[in-house]
Formats: structure tokens, C-alpha cells, sequence
């Protein structure tokens, strides 16, 4: 366990000295927040939206409107999408991180020393996977904060603010949006044992995405409907392809292939 | 230290190391020369467990290659041919950073120890990506000390020191060397593998020859004695070929090489053989083979299929 805090030290104090990588783990959380805040804002508070009413929504999601005014609803249909968006953190800051920590030891050369040191091969994947997993997982749930403590600053009623830690968004964020950064980091091992460039690798990792932005068109179309049980089987099916994914990384990590095979 | 039997290495049908033997013992210095390409790499790579043999097997520092790799790479040091240093960390957190891998107890101390041996203590809290190639090989190879192993892989470890700085290495192996430490140098500085090496090895996927470079020099070459005239006449050459202690006799411009057994004892006798045939002696010499002679013909030798 020390050594991969080790690694976890060395990859912070390295990786955030990129601005590439910083800017990309600051301006995602930074957008994504203010973003459903400025929705939030724009709508105004109660009856804001007009004179929108519960039955002006679709039908499935109304029924997620119980105990709401119309246009409370319609705030709530609006922001739930962005809980999708939301999910792109976990996925996106990972495979940022993590294609620079692990191309980046081949293309400046510093992996054979790396791997000539008693380390394992499980030790350094989970010190360079949790430190490109943490951040993400931190500037998730730290942006859900914001957005939780800024829907109240801005006077949203008190039945929309429980809306919003409800057990389908606390489930997302707090559960969901973890499985997702494993899920991410475990791709972004698997494609920076194949590649040499760090930005190929972050360009292929970020393929990750493709699930997830299908869910979110899914949802604006009205096909599918985000819930608290499909975010619950989102969780479950999350886990078992983790499990995979995870040990696939690992097989796929191998010292000697790596170093006699990466050019 | 380090025992090889038989070891060979092969990537799918390219043989990159065929039947290793060999035998490093404490305090040697062991000097593994080839060509680009020879497999030097893989075998240093095997041997400090970063890849497995194919077949055959060794030991390094009482561990067996491919069985105990964990063990082994605590025991062994590696300076890789390319430093590969954090360039965004300061040379203090990078040594510091290694000696927390490799389990070192007291990190400040020893990260401070190499620094100032090998004179970048003054520099410590500068990130690497702005040293100069010399400063990070010096780095890299305090790195590869931290803690303070029994066997050192060192691969062209003064390819990109000036002068004062390749003595100072060069200096620091021989004090290695004193402290019992086996190192195991791959280098194509052949002047300096000559004047570091208890022994060499000759490599081009298999071994072509080991030895000491004296000994290789003499089972090579011999003992050559050169004998500047003042002209040449095919009547000299003929007088020293009459001789049973002359292997060779050459003729280079006004010089005369003579591959002796025993210069000591055979010198006033051809030089004698001359003056009686009417030469001109202006001076007499040995003519120093050095190890790129032998290198070359080693390769040479390989290459046309001769029995080394």
C-alpha cells in the first residue's frame, strides 16, 4: 500500500504541473456547474418558466414530478440532464490523467527504471489509477456541492432542492460517477498499453464517452428516462464491467511486452 | 554475483541472446561489449529482472532470473541508455521519489549522499528538465545507487559527460568496484572498458570471447614489435621470417611488424638478423593492440565464420 501511495504522490505532483492536464481537470468541473446553475438562474424560481404545467411535460417524467409546480418540474426535467453531463466528469478528467501518466513514463523513457524497481505490476496500475481516478471522483462530487449549495443561494423551492439530492441523484453521483472513473481509468490503461503518443491515447480513451452521450440523447429525445432504478442498474452493470475491464487492464499491462514492444 | 547457464532470449523468431555463459564475481568490473543490435539490452534486462529468459537460467545476486524477480530488483541497480528522469520534478524529489520505491530507510541521507558525490547537491531543487544531458546521466546514476546494490548494470554511463565529468563516473565505478559491488558495464567506449574492466566479453547474440583485454589482446594478436628502418629490402623481411621465433613479419612503409612470442627474449636477436642483412635500424618498438583491434576482429572473425 505505501508504494502506491507513493506513485499517487509522485503522479500529482508531476501530472498537475502539466497545464494541459490541469486545464482540462479545472474547466470541465468549472462548466458543468455553472452551467445547470445559470439554467437554474435563467428559469428563475417558482413559476419562472411561466405558465408551464406538469402535463406540458412527458408523461413518464411527470410522474417523477410528484409534489411539484409545473415549472418546477420543468427546471427539474431540465437539470437532469445535465446529471448526465455530470458523469462526464468521472469519465473525461480520468482518461485525461491517466493517458499522460502512462504514455508519458514511455515517451519520455522513464518506465524501464520505473519497472526495474520492486514495484508490482499491480501496485503501479492502482497508484497511476487512483491518482487519475481521485480527482475526478473529488471534482465530482465537489461540483455537486456547489451545485447543491448554489441551487439554494438562488432560491429554488424547497420541494425541487430535495428533488436534488434525491436517492437517483445522490446514487449517481456518489456511486455511479466512482464505478464510471474506475470504468475510464481501467479503458485508458487498456488503450495506453497499445499507443505511444499521450494525446492519441487521450483521444482513443475518450471514446469512454460514447455510452454515456448515448444515455443523455436517449433521455433529451424522450426514449429513455433517467430513474432511480435505471441509475441503480447503471451501478450494478458498472461494477461487473469494472471487474472485467480491471483485470483486462492488468493482463494487458505486461512489463515485457511494454518495454520490448512500445517503440 | 551474477551466474548465467545456457540463457537465451528470443522475440517470436528473432534469437536476441543464444546460450549466455558467464560468471561476474563481487568487486569485478565486467565489461559486456557488441554492436548495436547484439542483444546487450535483452541480456541486461533479463539479468536485472525487467524480462524473462526463454530458456537457460541465472542468478543475480543469489536470485534466480524469472523466479525471484521482486527480490532481484531490490539487490540490483540499473542505469538504463536513455536516463529517463521526471523533467518536471526537481532532481532532490526524483532521487526521492526511486529511494521511496526501492524501500530505502533513510531517504534525506541517502538522496543527499549521491547528490553531493556526484556534484548536484547545489542543484537539488531545480526540476531535471532544465539539466544538461552530463547532469542527467549523474542523476540517473545516483538513482540507480539509492540503495546501495550488491550488483549495478551501468549502460554507457559516460556517453554524455565531458571530460572531467566521465573521470569523476569513471572514478566512482572504480570506488564500486573497492566496496565489492559487481558492475556490469555495457559500453562502446572501448578505451575505457579496457581501462575499467577486470574483464570483457565480446557479444553479438552469443558470446565471441571473454577474457581479460590483456589476455584477449595476446590470444588475438600476440606480442608485435615494430622496427622503423631507414629503407625496406625484400632481404630483410626474408632474414626475420628464417627466424623460428617470428609468427609474422609485415611490411608498412619503412616499418617492420613482427609478431613475436616473447619480445624480451627474441628482440636482440632479429635485431642482430637485420644489422647482419645490411639494415638500417632507426628505432624498435611493441606495437600496443588495443581492444577495438581485438574488438574488430572479433566481429570480423564472426562474421566470416571463424572460430574466435
Amino acid at each position: 500500500m505505501h508504494k502506491v501511495a507513493v506513485i499517487l504522490r509522485k503522479e500529482w505532483s508531476e501530472v498537475f504541473k502539466n497545464r494541459l492536464v490541469l486545464g482540462t481537470v479545472a474547466f470541465m468541473p468549472l462548466m458543468l456547474t455553472a452551467l445547470p446553475l445559470v439554467l437554474l438562474g435563467v428559469t428563475g424560481t417558482e413559476g419562472g418558466l411561466g405558465d408551464v404545467g406538469t402535463s406540458d411535460m412527458p408523461a413518464s417524467f411527470a410522474r417523477l414530478c410528484e409534489g411539484l409546480s409545473g415549472s418546477e418540474c420543468a427546471q427539474y426535467f431540465f437539470v437532469t440532464e445535465f446529471l448526465l453531463l455530470y458523469m462526464l466528469m468521472p469519465l473525461m478528467i480520468p482518461v485525461t490523467i491517466a493517458a499522460y501518466s502512462i504514455v508519458g513514463e514511455k515517451s519520455t523513457r522513464t518506465l524501464e527504471p520505473l519497472l526495474a524497481t520492486p514495484i508490482t505490476t499491480v501496485e503501479l496500475l492502482a497508484g497511476k489509477g487512483l491518482a487519475a481516478a481521485l480527482p475526478a471522483i473529488a471534482a465530482t462530487w465537489l461540483s455537486f456541492g456547489v451545485f447543491a449549495v448554489g441551487a439554494r443561494l438562488l432560491g429554488v423551492g424547497p420541494g425541487l432542492q430535495a428533488k436534488l439530492v434525491d436517492p437517483m441523484w445522490l446514487t449517481a453521483i456518489f456511486l455511479v460517477g466512482p464505478l464510471l472513473a474506475v470504468a475510464s481509468v481501467s479503458f485508458a490503461v487498456m488503450i495506453s498499453s497499445r499507443v505511444n503518443e499521450p494525446r492519441v491515447a487521450e483521444q482513443l480513451s475518450g471514446l469512454v464517452v460514447l455510452p454515456l452521450m448515448a444515455l443523455f440523447f436517449g433521455q433529451v429525445s424522450g426514449l429513455i428516462l433517467l430513474n432511480s432504478s435505471l441509475v441503480l442498474w447503471m451501478a450494478l452493470g458498472l461494477l461487473v464491467l469494472d471487474a472485467g475491464l480491471l483485470a483486462f487492464a492488468v493482463q494487458l499491462f505486461q512489463r515485457e511486452s511494454i518495454l520490448t514492444r512500445w517503440k | 554475483m551474477i551466474v548465467t547457464e545456457r540463457l537465451s532470449k528470443s522475440f517470436g523468431k528473432l534469437q536476441a541472446v543464444q546460450d549466455l555463459d558467464l560468471r561476474v564475481e563481487a568487486g569485478e568490473v565486467f565489461g559486456f561489449l557488441g554492436p548495436n543490435g547484439a542483444g546487450k539490452t535483452t541480456t541486461v534486462r533479463m539479468l536485472s529482472g525487467l524480462i524473462g529468459p526463454t530458456s537457460g537460467r541465472a542468478w543475480v545476486a543469489g536470485c534466480e532470473v524469472g523466479k525471484q524477480d521482486g527480490d532481484l530488483r531490490r539487490k540490483v541497480g540499473i542505469l538504463t541508455e536513455s536516463p529517463g528522469l521526471y523533467d518536471r520534478l526537481s532532481a532532490e524529489r526524483n532521487l526521492g521519489f526511486f529511494a521511496d520505491l526501492y524501500e530505502v530507510s533513510d531517504i534525506a541521507v541517502q538522496v543527499e549522499h549521491y547528490l553531493r558525490l556526484l556534484g548536484l547537491w547545489d542543484r537539488r531543487h531545480e526540476p531535471v528538465g532544465g539539466f544538461s544531458k552530463g547532469m542527467r546521466q549523474k542523476l540517473a546514476i545516483a538513482r540507480a545507487m539509492l540503495h546501495e546494490p550488491q550488483v549495478v548494470f551501468l549502460d554507457e554511463p559516460t556517453s554524455a559527460l565531458d571530460p572531467e565529468a566521465a573521470r569523476l563516473v569513471r572514478e566512482f565505478i572504480g570506488e564500486l568496484k573497492q566496496e565489492g559491488r559487481a558492475i556490469f558495464l555495457c559500453t562502446h567506449n572501448l578505451d575505457e572498458a579496457d581501462r575499467l574492466c577486470d574483464r570483457v566479453a565480446v557479444f553479438r547474440t552469443r558470446l565471441l570471447a571473454l577474457d581479460t583485454p590483456a589476455a584477449l589482446r595476446r590470444q588475438l594478436f600476440g606480442r608485435s614489435v615494430v622496427f622503423h628502418l631507414r629503407e625496406i629490402a625484400p632481404a630483410y623481411l626474408a632474414c626475420l621470417q628464417a627466424l623460428p621465433a617470428v609468427r609474422a613479419v609485415e611490411a608498412v612503409d619503412r616499418r617492420l611488424v613482427v609478431s613475436l612470442e616473447d619480445p624480451e627474449r627474441d628482440n636482440p636477436r632479429l635485431i642482430r638478423a637485420l644489422v647482419e642483412a645490411g639494415a638500417e635500424i632507426q628505432f624498435v618498438g611493441e606495437l600496443k593492440r588495443t581492444l577495438e583491434d581485438v574488438y574488430l576482429r572479433l566481429l570480423e572473425q564472426s562474421d566470416t565464420g571463424k572460430p574466435s
